[in-house]
């Protein structure tokens, strides 16, 4: 999945996350990059693997992506990783089949 | 015997993680994750997902997982039932249902996603959520529309809008509208559903209003907060006294019925069937909610 525009989804409200993702400009380092800030530091590196299990699902491989996790479960990563990219990837007649839950290559 | 009990469906605002994490902690028969009126228009797509990872990846327990999605005159509606069917839902509740046509679309695109998700052809079930007079005068047609359907219920703010008043404690604009659903519900042998009473400041009123829907013939409540959850089911569980009274017409009924007669007394009433199916019910009703009616003294 291409990531065309800057996108954001989710809160700093308790157990949620604030996810942005924004395209990587051409030649600019590592292709993927992942930037997350805890409120709790201990689960960052649980947060960094859901969000980059997230990214796999939807084929993204080409982003800036920061996470602000307000102690979100996994499944509240997941969903605003997965929000913030279908958003950023957004473009007239882009298939609904990127969604999860259907056709999904 | 009641195979489910819905006296209490707590409805969760679809876009909050803090509340979709665990409503089930406060023991509600059912949960209405809801993709409607509680999300914005452009959290649409952020609900669905939220709704869809917690549902794939949460243990409810034995609670029953409703989604309240988008009507069907909306773009959103198509999405929605796809995500929620393939997420496991139980129940789809559909919003301001108008005519058993709507019933029957929304069970077209309950069919693709059962099979597009690999789930049991009619496993998702169907509940219509009544919100205009005109829905309340189809309530029946609804109500047979398709064999998923589980209950009809009363949405009553967008009704008694319509119906151009407002509502009060006693709820006297709303009671044709109960009484055509609860009827309509009975003749199709489905569940009927009360609306929700918003005055969280107001026990005694929430407690007049299940008292008043419990005796008219309905089977739950949908409600707002988990407060609410333990006054409804105090309405709808039987008293003692109901049980051992009960428990005496179920056995003196057995026991006529071993000596071959239709009819008999008990103190000096007569006890026919419409009686003892009562008395059954009462029963059912105490076993399903946990009570231990063995030890209740007959």
């Amino acid at each position: 999945m291409e990531i065309r525009k800057s996108a954001v989804a989710g809160t700093l409200e308790s157990s949620d996350a604030a996810v942005t993702v924004e395209p990587k400009a051409a030649g600019a380092g590592p292709s993927l990059e992942l930037v997350v800030e805890c409120s709790d530091a201990r689960f960052a590196g649980k947060v960094r693997a859901t969000a980059l299990a997230a990214l796999a699902e939807l084929g993204v491989t080409s982003a800036r992506v920061v996470i602000r996790d307000r102690s979100a479960l996994d499944c509240a990563i997941r969903a605003r990783v997965l929000a913030a990219c279908l958003r950023a990837a957004e473009q007239e007649g882009s298939p609904a089949s990127a969604a999860p839950w259907g056709g999904r290559k | 015997m009641i195979a489910k009990l819905r006296r209490s469906m707590l409805f969760v605002p679809g876009n909050n993680p803090a509340l979709v994490k665990d409503p089930h902690i406060y023991g509600p028969d059912s949960l209405i994750f809801d993709l409607e009126d509680s999300v914005a228009p452009t959290e649409k797509d952020a609900a669905r997902l939220l709704v869809f990872c917690a549902l794939k990846a949460i243990d409810y327990g034995r609670v029953e997982k409703v989604v309240r999605v988008n009507g069907m005159d909306t773009t959103w509606i198509g999405d929605d039932v796809a995500a929620m069917v393939a997420a496991g839902v139980d129940v789809i509740r559909l919003p301001k249902t108008e005519r058993a046509e709507d019933i029957r679309a929304l069970v077209g695109l309950i069919e693709a996603a059962e099979k597009a998700s690999g789930r049991s052809a009619g496993e998702v079930r169907i509940m219509a959520a009544l919100e205009s007079p005109l829905a309340v005068l189809n309530a029946y047609e609804i109500a047979v529309a398709s064999p998923r359907l589980v209950g009809i219920a009363l949405s009553a703010e967008d009704f008694v809008t319509s119906m151009k008043t407002t509502r009060s404690p006693e709820g006297v604009e709303l009671f044709e509208a109960r009484g055509r659903i609860v009827m309509a519900a009975r003749a199709a042998g489905i569940m009927a559903i009360d609306t929700v009473f918003t005055d969280l400041s107001d026990d005694e009123g929430l407690l007049r209003e299940a008292r008043l829907i419990k005796q008219m013939g309905f089977d739950g409540k949908s409600v707002i907060n988990p407060s609410q959850i333990p006054l409804v089911h105090g309405v709808f569980a039987p008293t003692p006294e109901e049980i051992r009274k009960s428990r005496r017409i179920v056995a003196a009924a057995a026991e006529a019925e071993a000596r071959g007669l239709g009819v008999m007394a008990l103190d000096g009433k007569m006890i026919d069937k419409p009686i003892v199916e009562r008395a059954a019910r009462v029963l059912d009703l105490a076993r399903a909610s946990g009570m231990k009616i063995e030890e209740v003294e007959a």
